[in-house]
């Protein structure tokens, strides 16, 4: 019973901040006023925060501070053992390097290394915790693109990325992560730059207790979807994440801005209640998804859950069995990865949860941004199959939805399926597949589930494949960079199409999207859709072997 | 002179992401480094130390060769290197159906199954479970039908014991031990663990049989702390309620009385037993 009271009690925190919150987003993103500090910030990098730019200039924009971003990151990995701080540690391999690099520029945090043993506290700190703010801001920043897309009436100039990036993470990401790591900091995680202790455990052994600026960090990995620890672990560690109430709000951190993106939505195109409908739809899957997650992994079925009694194995007891779960279905929900327990030994259909969520594109509610812009183009696909029921020109939000808007919104649902589908294939054709730790059904899940988390830029994993070799680095790194860039240019594009549009007046014949027909018919769209598509790969992997 | 656009662009993204990088990157976790400095927080934020390790992290209470030290109250097995190492933290990953092993490794259910009967053996209570043999392996079967997966058995094949095997006859079939090294999976039989008659709630507890995600899980179930009280008491000469008293006082219950589950950080009860 206690466990069903953590998704409640996060559902109620998070029903009672979506609108204060969704509001301050709303302002960040629409203010005309630039603070002092972003006008300095500006003028450094030498850009006119008054112009706008056309979707193309931003795509533009977008590209090219995501590949300064990777390129820089390499360099930093490769001469890690030449800088402060690399407390030893060597430079990273060459394909660790590059899968690490585009990981973090992408949102996934995906990690093919081991945190304690691979990456100085200075990598941590200037590499990676830098790429776990702006990769998100940059999520966010194309969402927004988006919605001024469906808001304009016929413009052609829809924002300035600099601008957008710069308060996103300002105003919002760096004081909501100070404030953050300090109450984490109350609860015991770790915020030093040493290199560590040895200590002589109480009965004589050798213990090496590891420090580092973990918490500045760790708010940053919940708050930006992005899901990569500070230490292998990840929040299964104690000095990520010591408590069960660090551990409430860590999950709460993880579904904070992605559920409250809607709220700004509404507000855009100046009808509340669009933004509603949209968080209707997320509510309803991801509130599924977590009953599913958590019932399946408490009633514990399996051969060894049956012999140890419980799904303990992978899981911490602070947490316990029904806390882990949920995390499990949050993490995945969106576009974070980050575990407290290890997916890997779940329960066969507890285990499947995760990657279904991944599989629905991470829209219930999604990473920060790219769950929003996810679901907009599922209402979209939405809007144009009952248009074809009823045979009307399909509208949404008074833009017609016509032959280039759902080209555009198909392209984008197929990319995700295409990285994934090929890309496990090609593991297996080459057989860079045998090094799954499990076999049979398990093994085939593992390498689904590594191109799944990879292709929807999760970064959670069925831990006991070994990935850090130079095919896997290689493969899953294309895997990221096309599940990422592929879908933002073609959102990019779909607002810059929907710009031009005059908005038309609603008719008798106008589809109303704010009412629970739409709603259920957008969540009925997106588990249709993805159980055509995905239905075959887990047939062969989680269902064999749950259902023998 | 003007840049080209492509160029002035990615100038811009340089400038803008060395920017970031002195905010977010050294000016904001220094900030945060340096309120860890103050009173307070500066317990947590180096790492919630004692003289002997840290409260948060567990650690193992057994000799040089690895054996249980009878007088301390034993944490979870860990798969952080060779157990609760925190330069290699992380879990086992071996699924729910993780069922025979192979030269390589021990499968998941026979490291259940040997863990029970260790802990068994240790606090002198019954260590079966289901799906395990009496000697602590997996209690797992290949069974070869005539045509596949169906008609009737023609051998059967305990997977995890080359000695004599948990069953004698299967289906009226008379069991073999296993060949080491031979995949019968491989060869075509069916693997059919069996659930055999130990109780549905075993004596031994969940957490004392498996890993934890970390491999430095600090805690262990009040259940098994209990299991534990009678060794600690007789090793100790002290009196078995006194230390039940002392589990309950360090027992820590459910965070704001609904998240997590209890646990018993046995560092903390170890170091009170001691009287330090």
């Amino acid at each position: 019973m206690a466990g069903w009271l953590f998704p409640l009690t996060l559902a109620a925190a998070l029903v009672a901040v979506y609108r204060p919150f969704g509001d301050h987003l709303y302002r960040v993103v629409t203010g005309a006023r630039h603070h002092r500090i972003e006008r300095g910030v500006y003028r450094l990098v030498g850009v006119d925060a008054s112009t706008g730019q056309t979707w193309g200039v931003y795509a533009r924009s977008v590209l090219a501070f995501s590949a300064v971003s990777v390129l820089f990151l390499y360099a930093f990995l490769r001469l890690q053992d030449r800088l402060w701080l690399s407390l030893g540690l060597p430079a990273v391999a060459d394909h660790i390097a590059w899968n690490t690099a585009v990981s973090f520029v992408t949102n996934t945090n995906w990690q093919a290394y081991s945190g304690e043993s691979t990456m100085g506290h200075l990598v941590q700190m200037a590499g990676l915790t830098v790429q776990n703010f702006v990769s998100a801001s940059v999520g966010i920043a194309v969402a927004v693109v988006l919605m001024r897309g469906f808001a304009a009436r016929g413009e052609k100039l829809l924002g300035n990325f600099w601008v957008d990036l710069t308060r996103i993470t300002l105003r919002v990401l760096l004081p909501l992560s100070v404030l953050f790591a300090l109450v984490f900091m109350v609860g015991g995680v770790v915020q030093n730059l040493s290199g560590g202790v040895d200590v002589t455990t109480l009965t004589g052994g050798a213990q090496h207790i590891t420090g580092g600026p973990v918490a500045s960090q760790e708010v940053i990995k919940e708050l930006g979807t992005n899901g990569g620890g500070f230490y292998n672990a990840n929040s299964a560690h104690p000095f990520e994440n010591p408590t069960a109430w660090t551990n409430w709000l860590q999950v709460f951190l993880i579904l904070l801005i992605p559920f409250s993106l809607p709220r700004v939505f509404g507000r855009m195109v100046g009808q509340n209640r669009q933004g509603y409908a949209i968080v209707a739809v997320m509510a309803i899957l991801a509130l599924g998804s977590i009953a599913l997650t958590v019932g399946f992994e408490t009633h514990g079925a399996g051969t060894v859950p049956q012999a140890v009694g419980a799904a303990m194995e992978g899981k911490e007891t602070r947490f316990g069995v029904a806390n882990s779960a949920a995390f499990a279905a949050a993490t995945t929900l969106t576009s974070t990865g980050a575990v407290n327990s290890f997916h890997d030994s779940y329960t066969a259909l507890g285990g499947m949860m995760p990657l279904v969520n991944m599989m629905l594109g991470e829209v219930a509610p999604g990473g920060v941004g790219s769950g929003l812009y996810g679901m907009l183009i599922l209402a979209v696909i939405t809007v144009f199959v009952a248009g074809l029921m009823v045979g009307r020109t399909p509208e949404y939000l008074g833009k017609r939805i016509q032959a280039r808007e759902i080209k555009l919104a198909s392209l984008y649902f197929l990319v995700t399926p295409l990285v994934v589908l090929v890309g496990t294939a090609a593991a297996f054709a080459t057989g860079n597949a045998a090094t799954a730790l499990n076999a049979g059904p398990h093994g085939l899940s593992e390498v689904l589930y590594a191109f799944t988390s990879a292709g929807n830029n999760n970064g959670s994993a069925f831990a006991g494949i070994t990935v850090n070799t130079r095919w896997w680095d290689t493969a899953l790194g294309l895997a990221m960079l096309f599940g990422r860039f592929l879908p933002m240019i073609l959102v990019l594009a779909l607002a810059g199409s929907l710009a031009r549009q005059r908005p038309a007046p609603a008719s008798d014949g106008t589809l109303p999207t704010h009412q629970p027909l739409f709603v259920g018919m957008v969540a009925g769209v997106t588990v249709v859709l993805v159980a055509l598509t995905f239905l075959p790969a887990l047939a062969l992997g989680p269902l064999a072997e749950g259902l023998r | 002179m003007r840049l080209p656009a492509w160029l002035a662009q990615h100038l811009a993204a340089l400038r803008a992401l060395l920017v970031l990088t002195v905010l977010l990157g050294l000016a904001y976790p220094l900030l945060l480094v340096g309120a860890g400095r103050i009173p307070g927080l500066s317990g947590p934020a180096s790492g919630s130390m004692t003289p002997v390790g840290s409260t948060l992290i567990g650690q193992s209470f057994t000799d040089a060769g690895g054996n249980p030290v009878p007088k301390y109250f034993q944490s979870r097995p860990s798969a952080a290197g060779d157990g609760y190492d925190p330069t290699a933290t992380g879990a086992s990953n071996l699924g729910p159906e993780d069922v025979v092993d192979t030269p390589a490794r021990q499968s998941l259910l026979t490291r259940v199954c040997g863990r029970s009967v260790a802990v068994g053996k240790l606090e002198g209570v019954d260590g079966r479970r289901p799906y395990c043999t009496g000697d602590g392996v997996g209690a797992v079967l290949a069974v070869f039908h005539r045509d596949g997966f169906t008609g009737p058995v023609t051998r059967v094949v305990s997977v995890n014991q080359t000695g004599t095997p948990f069953l004698a006859r299967y289906q009226g079939v008379t069991v073999e031990p296993a060949k080491e090294g031979e995949d019968y999976r491989a060869l075509g039989g069916v693997i059919t663990p069996i659930r055999g008659d130990a109780p549905d709630r075993p004596v031994v507890p969940a957490d004392a049989v498996t890993a934890s995600g970390s491999g430095l899980d600090p805690h262990i179930s009040p259940a098994y702390a209990a299991l534990q009280a009678p060794r600690v008491a007789r090793e100790r000469g002290i009196d078995v309620s006194r230390v039940r008293e002392m589990i309950t006082a360090y027992t820590e219950g459910r965070a704001v009385g609904f998240l997590g589950e209890p646990g018993v950080d046995v560092l903390d009860l170890n170091l009170a037993l001691d009287g330090r």
